[in-house]
C-alpha cells in the first residue's frame, strides 16, 4: 500500500503504518491523523513524540501497558492512565500513536 | 485467576546470523502481557546477544539489541547469564551491556537486571521451570 502527500509517495504496509521510518515527518502525521477524522493537538504530539523518543532509544514499539506506565513516569500520572490516552487515541494508544509516529506496529498488546 | 507459572526462554544463539536471538526476544516481550515468572537464560553463543557496542551496519542487519533495554520496562528482570560460555568466548560480565530494571515496590530503585550463574546454578534454575521455551 502507499499513499501520496506533497507530491511524495509513501509506501506503508496492509494496516497503513510507514514502511520506512526514515520517511516520516510531522505531515505524515497530520495526513494519517486526517484519514482517521483526529485533529492532532499538543496533546496527541506529546505522545507521538514520546513514542518517537522510546523508538529511538530501544528500537521497538512499547506494547500499551509500558508505553502507559512510561508516560506516567516522564509526563506525570494525570496523562499516564488509560482513559486519558484512549480519549487521545480512540483507536488505541499504543497502535494509533505509533502508526502516526511512523514506527511500526507495537511488539506485544496493542 | 489461574496459577503463575514459571518461564525460561532459553536463548542459545549469536544475535544476528540468524533470526532465533530477534524473534525469541519478540515473543518474551509479547509473552510479558500474561504476568507470568518470566527469566531468560544465555548459553553458549546465546552470551552474545547481551555483548556491549553492536554494531551491524556492515552486515546489513538491524541492530535489535538496545531492545533487550526495555526488558525491564516488560517486567522481565531475570536474565541469567552462565559464567563458563562467557569464559570460553574470552568474554566477561564487563564486556556485557548493562541491564536495569526499576523496582516499583522500592522507590523506583535502579537494579541489575544481568546475573551471571555457573553451568552448576544453570543447570538448578532450569529444573525449577514449569515452561522452557528455546530459541
Amino acid at each position: 500500500m502507499a499513499f501520496e502527500l506533497n507530491g511524495k509517495t509513501y509506501e506503508t504496509d496492509e494496516e497503513g503504518y510507514l514502511s520506512n521510518l526514515g520517511e516520516w515527518n510531522s505531515d505524515v502525521a497530520a495526513y494519517m491523523a486526517k484519514e482517521d477524522d483526529c485533529d492532532l493537538s499538543e496533546n496527541h504530539w506529546e505522545v507521538i513524540n514520546f513514542l518517537r523518543e522510546y523508538y529511538d532509544e530501544y528500537q521497538i514499539a512499547p506494547a500499551v501497558r509500558v508505553l502507559t506506565k512510561a508516560i506516567g513516569k516522564k509526563l506525570g500520572k494525570d496523562k499516564g492512565n488509560s482513559k486519558y490516552l484512549y480519549e487521545l487515541f480512540p483507536y488505541g494508544p499504543a497502535k494509533q500513536a505509533c502508526k502516526y509516529a511512523g514506527l511500526p506496529k507495537p511488539t506485544g498488546c496493542v | 485467576m489461574s496459577e503463575t507459572k514459571k518461564f525460561m526462554y532459553i536463548n542459545r544463539h549469536a544475535p544476528h546470523g540468524t533470526v532465533y536471538a530477534h524473534e525469541g526476544l519478540e515473543v518474551v516481550l509479547i509473552g510479558a502481557a500474561f504476568e507470568q515468572d518470566v527469566c531468560m537464560a544465555f548459553i553458549g553463543d546465546g552470551v552474545f546477544q547481551l555483548k556491549q557496542d553492536q554494531d551491524t551496519s556492515e552486515a546489513g542487519m538491524k541492530n535489535f539489541s538496545p531492545a533487550y533495554r526495555a526488558l525491564g520496562d516488560y517486567e522481565v528482570n531475570k536474565l541469567y547469564v552462565e559464567r563458563e560460555s562467557l569464559q570460553e568466548r574470552g568474554l566477561s560480565e564487563a564486556d556485557l551491556m548493562p541491564l536495569t530494571w526499576e523496582d516499583e515496590d522500592d522507590d523506583w530503585a535502579e537494579k541489575p537486571s544481568i546475573r551471571v550463574v555457573s553451568r552448576a546454578e544453570m543447570s538448578d534454575l532450569l529444573e525449577e521451570q514449569d515452561v522452557i521455551l528455546n530459541f
